[in-house]
């Protein structure tokens, strides 16, 4: 038996295993704490810093994904000042990436009233869609660098390091040895990425060629060749169906 | 394609090989010496050899500035761009050195040969504006002969090294470096000596009643870090001495280690030796190549006269010390991240808990200190507890090492007791002013630190004195602007500098540094917006209150002591 840890979250005293995160330990009594890089079956590394939660006699923020309960804890799930960095990192994320597929962030963005423009002439993180296979396209201008990716490729499951990062800071990009094409790389087209991408960053080639106005007759019709050379609005068969 | 001869790189990653992934930046500074950059064959042939994945090497060298993936120059030029040079010139440098190499006849020949790359601080500010030519520093006013320039000619710059005391820096002021034979001849290593004499408990109690506080700018009680780690169980330990410099205006641990590596490694050794360490690394700062052929040679020497390695001075203590050398990172001074980087990966800051003394380099507990932090242990032992505390004041007892740059006279590396006063060491010791100039401001501590004005310069140079006036120790940097300084200028540098070295791991610090580089953009072109100060707070608190390391945490710290001395000049100009 772990020993209990009593704690009080937003004016509730509560005793939980010790060892537990503090996020784990608010669910427990229905406080629910926002995530975003957090899954739970990947390693958690506390990227987002959206679920920081104010903790008495502490300097910073504490990140409640990773940081576990202790004795006597006072933790304030939702304080001024969590809840100003919290729409502050949010009006930082739409101003960088292409959230139009992630509805939990911009729902929370409207819980939080981020405001979209809040930075006129930011710079956005631009990518052109990488479809270099014939299973599943990379779409990076989506990506907000939650790492599961990556991680379910090496230790979280698969142990095939296909994909890591390039580039550093505001430049970082997943990416492969040297940016070569996935079919080039040790990739075996697990999948196991794609479900774990939050974003629509990754994402089957069907569902793609779906989105992007194709019948399901029309997928089927195009060659192996004509599905990996596609890029959106090119490479379209004419209705008359004359793939040359 | 290019075919590369690989058989000189297989030779040499015969001795990594057993090092496995930990060898990997070793590796790859080996490979960019035989190829000039890191082709994509060599890259594959470091993986196979030390078993690391293929994506995570190309993750690796595009993390680190110095490693290029695609070909370069046969001579590398880093141009200073940070604030000390700029003051001195490093634009017209930048634009000098730009021109010679596209329009001067005579270097024609030379073109397809360089590159040259705009560089965050060298560690060269007291010889501002710097810039290092094949890793060596030159000074950028000595640029008049371009071929000697190239061809690695000309010396090093010789320092100003100076104070009201001489505690750690005696050895710091000869033109040559402190060799063993000087070293000892001068009491060297009769601190190990006495160390060794007694149990490591008792090192640890003289450690923590001497008061000294590490150097590196966290300002964490060294004996407190060390009792911590020798309770740990663990059969193995590491000490780790953090070399990593590059807090702009910070040259003082690359002093010490270019001119007195005998008492780093003393201090390490008698570290090593308090918390039961048998491996200690040394990681020093890619740039700091000199610094590093000095430690390597400081360590051959110490161990052929037994100070190191098996059965030290004749007692059952063993201890080896291996040298890493950075490649260009500024993060990698985060002692988290300076474990990822010795363990060959990207350097990413960890998340803390737990703390190196429970699970640092390797998992193990590991004592990370600072140069300067080490140089104060061979002292306090030899002078005993109650000297070292004599120097300087009750809270913030010691020696203390300041870096001036900028506007002064006499820019160097200065040695007081804590508790002199900033106007004591820019107008005394640092010879004032430059000719026909006033005080303007002094940004303490570096890019992470903050401004102090006019009313600051009687402000005694202690953590406690300093904290009350709402400014950072850091790690002893003053960089002075004299009243024609542009300092939305200095922010703008300031801010390109965190945008640039933001490791990219935690969203507030990867977009907030960024955006709060596009605003000073705008500002330092006029096109100020109303509501840029509001964002500039916001984005300033949202990284200090939630970003996973201390870069991100003071990343805004300086633009907002900025703020509140200068407010005019972060709103919109009234046009008349
Ligand atoms: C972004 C960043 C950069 C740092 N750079 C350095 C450095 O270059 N040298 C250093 O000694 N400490 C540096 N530190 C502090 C180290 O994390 C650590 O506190 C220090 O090495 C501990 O040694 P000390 O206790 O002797 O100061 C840095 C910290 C941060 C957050
Ligand atoms: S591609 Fe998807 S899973 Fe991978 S880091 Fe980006 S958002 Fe996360
Ligand atoms: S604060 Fe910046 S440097 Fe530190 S982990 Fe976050 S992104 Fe990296
Ligand atoms: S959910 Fe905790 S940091 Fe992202």
């Amino acid at each position: 038996m772990k020993k209990e840890i009593q704690l009080t979250i937003d004016g509730n005293t509560i005793q939980v295993p010790e060892g537990t995160t503090i996020l784990k330990a608010a669910e427990s009594i229905g406080i629910k704490i926002p995530t975003i890089c957090y899954h739970d079956y990947c390693t958690a590394n506390a990227l987002c810093r959206i679920c920081v939660v104010e903790i008495e006699g502490s300097r910073t923020l504490i990140p409640s994904c990773v940081a576990k309960v202790s004795s006597d804890m006072q933790v304030k799930t939702k304080s001024e000042r969590v809840i100003k960095s919290r729409k502050t990192i949010l009006e930082m994320l739409v101003s960088s990436i292409d959230l139009s597929e992630s509805p939990e962030i911009l729902n929370m963005i409207d819980e939080y009233e981020a405001n979209p423009s809040r930075f006129p002439d930011a710079e956005r993180r631009e990518h052109a869609v990488i479809d270099d296979n014939p299973m599943f396209i990379r779409d990076y201008e989506k990506c907000i660098l939650c790492w599961r990716c990556v991680q379910v490729c090496a230790e979280d499951a698969q142990y095939t390091f296909a994909i890591n990062f390039s580039g550093r800071g505001y430049e970082t990009q997943i990416n492969t040895f040297y940016e070569k094409p996935l079919p080039e790389t040790s990739c075996v087209f697990c999948g196991q990425c794609i479900g774990v991408c939050p974003t629509g960053a990754l994402k089957p080639k069907r569902e793609w060629l779906l989105q992007d106005g194709y019948q399901p007759e029309e997928i089927m019709l195009l060659t192996r060749t004509q599905r990996k050379k596609k890029t959106k609005s090119s490479a379209r068969p004419s209705s008359g169906g004359s793939h040359e | 394609m290019v075919k590369f001869d690989l058989k000189p790189l297989s030779d040499s990653l015969l001795d990594f090989i057993p090092e496995g992934r930990s060898a990997l930046l070793p590796a790859l500074h080996a490979a960019q010496q035989l190829y000039g950059y890191i082709p994509e064959e060599a890259a594959h042939l470091i993986a196979d050899s030390l078993k690391v994945p293929l994506a995570d090497i190309y993750g690796v060298i595009d993390f680190y500035t110095l490693f290029f993936r695609e070909p370069v120059g046969e001579t590398v030029i880093h141009v200073c761009n940070d604030p000390a040079c700029a003051l001195a010139g490093s634009d017209t440098i930048m634009k000098v050195v730009n021109q010679k190499y596209m329009f001067n006849d005579s270097v024609e020949n030379f073109r397809p040969q360089i590159t040259i790359e705009r560089a965050p601080c060298l560690g060269l500010c007291e010889s501002a504006p710097a810039m290092l030519v094949q890793g060596k520093p030159a000074i950028g006013k000595n640029i008049t002969n371009w071929e000697e320039l190239i061809t690695g000619g000309g010396s090093p710059p010789q320092p100003i090294v100076s104070g009201d005391i001489e505690f750690l820096t005696a050895n710091c002021k000869n033109e040559h470096v402190t060799n063993l034979e000087v070293y000892v001849q001068g009491g060297g290593y009769s601190s190990l000596q006495y160390a060794l004499s007694i149990p490591p408990a008792e090192i640890i109690n003289q450690v923590k009643s001497s008061g000294l506080v590490g150097r590196g700018g966290a300002a964490f009680p060294t004996g407190v870090k060390w009792e911590g780690a020798a309770r740990e169980t663990d059969e193995t330990k590491y000490v780790v001495c953090n070399g990593d410099e590059a807090e702009p205006g910070t040259f003082k641990d690359r002093i010490l280690l270019e001119k007195d590596p005998h008492r780093i490694l003393e201090g390490m050794i008698i570290s090593a030796y308090a918390i039961g360490a048998k491996k200690g690394y040394f990681y020093i700062r890619g740039e700091y190549l000199i610094a590093y052929e000095r430690i390597i040679q400081a360590i051959d020497d110490a161990k052929s006269a037994n100070y190191l390695g098996k059965n030290i001075l004749g007692t059952e203590f063993s201890f080896e010390i291996e040298v890493r050398r950075g490649a260009g990172a500024y993060i990698c001074g985060e002692e988290t991240a300076l474990f990822e980087s010795i363990e060959g990966k990207r350097g990413f800051p960890r998340v803390k808990p737990p703390f190196p003394t429970v699970s640092g380099l390797f998992g193990k507990p590991t004592v990370i200190n600072n140069v300067e932090t080490l140089a104060n242990i061979p002292l306090i032992l030899s002078i005993g507890v109650e000297a070292y505390r004599s120097i300087g004041t009750e809270k913030s007892p010691g020696p203390k090492l300041f870096c001036v740059s900028g506007d002064v006279q006499r820019p160097g590396l200065y040695e007081v007791p804590f508790g002199v006063s900033l106007h004591h060491l820019i107008l005394d010791l640092a010879g004032g002013m430059k000719e026909g100039s006033t005080f303007h401001a002094a940004l303490i501590g570096g890019a992470a630190g903050a401004f102090a004005g006019e009313d600051h310069l009687n402000v005694m140079l202690s953590f406690e004195d300093l904290r009350s006036h709402g400014l950072p120790l850091g790690s002893g940097v003053i960089t002075v602007f004299d009243e024609s300084r542009d300092m939305i200028d200095i922010c703008h540098r300031l801010a390109h500098f965190f945008a640039d070295e933001s490791c990219g791991k935690c969203y507030p610090c990867q977009i907030g540094t960024k955006r709060q580089y596009e605003i000073l953009s705008r500002i330092n072109q006029n096109r100020i917006d109303p509501e840029d100060q509001q964002r500039l707070i916001d984005l300033a608190e949202t990284m200090t209150d939630t970003s996973l390391c201390g870069l991100g945490q003071t990343a805004g710290s300086a633009i907002v002591s900025a703020m509140k001395l200068w407010p005019h000049l972060f709103k919109p100009q009234t046009v008349v």
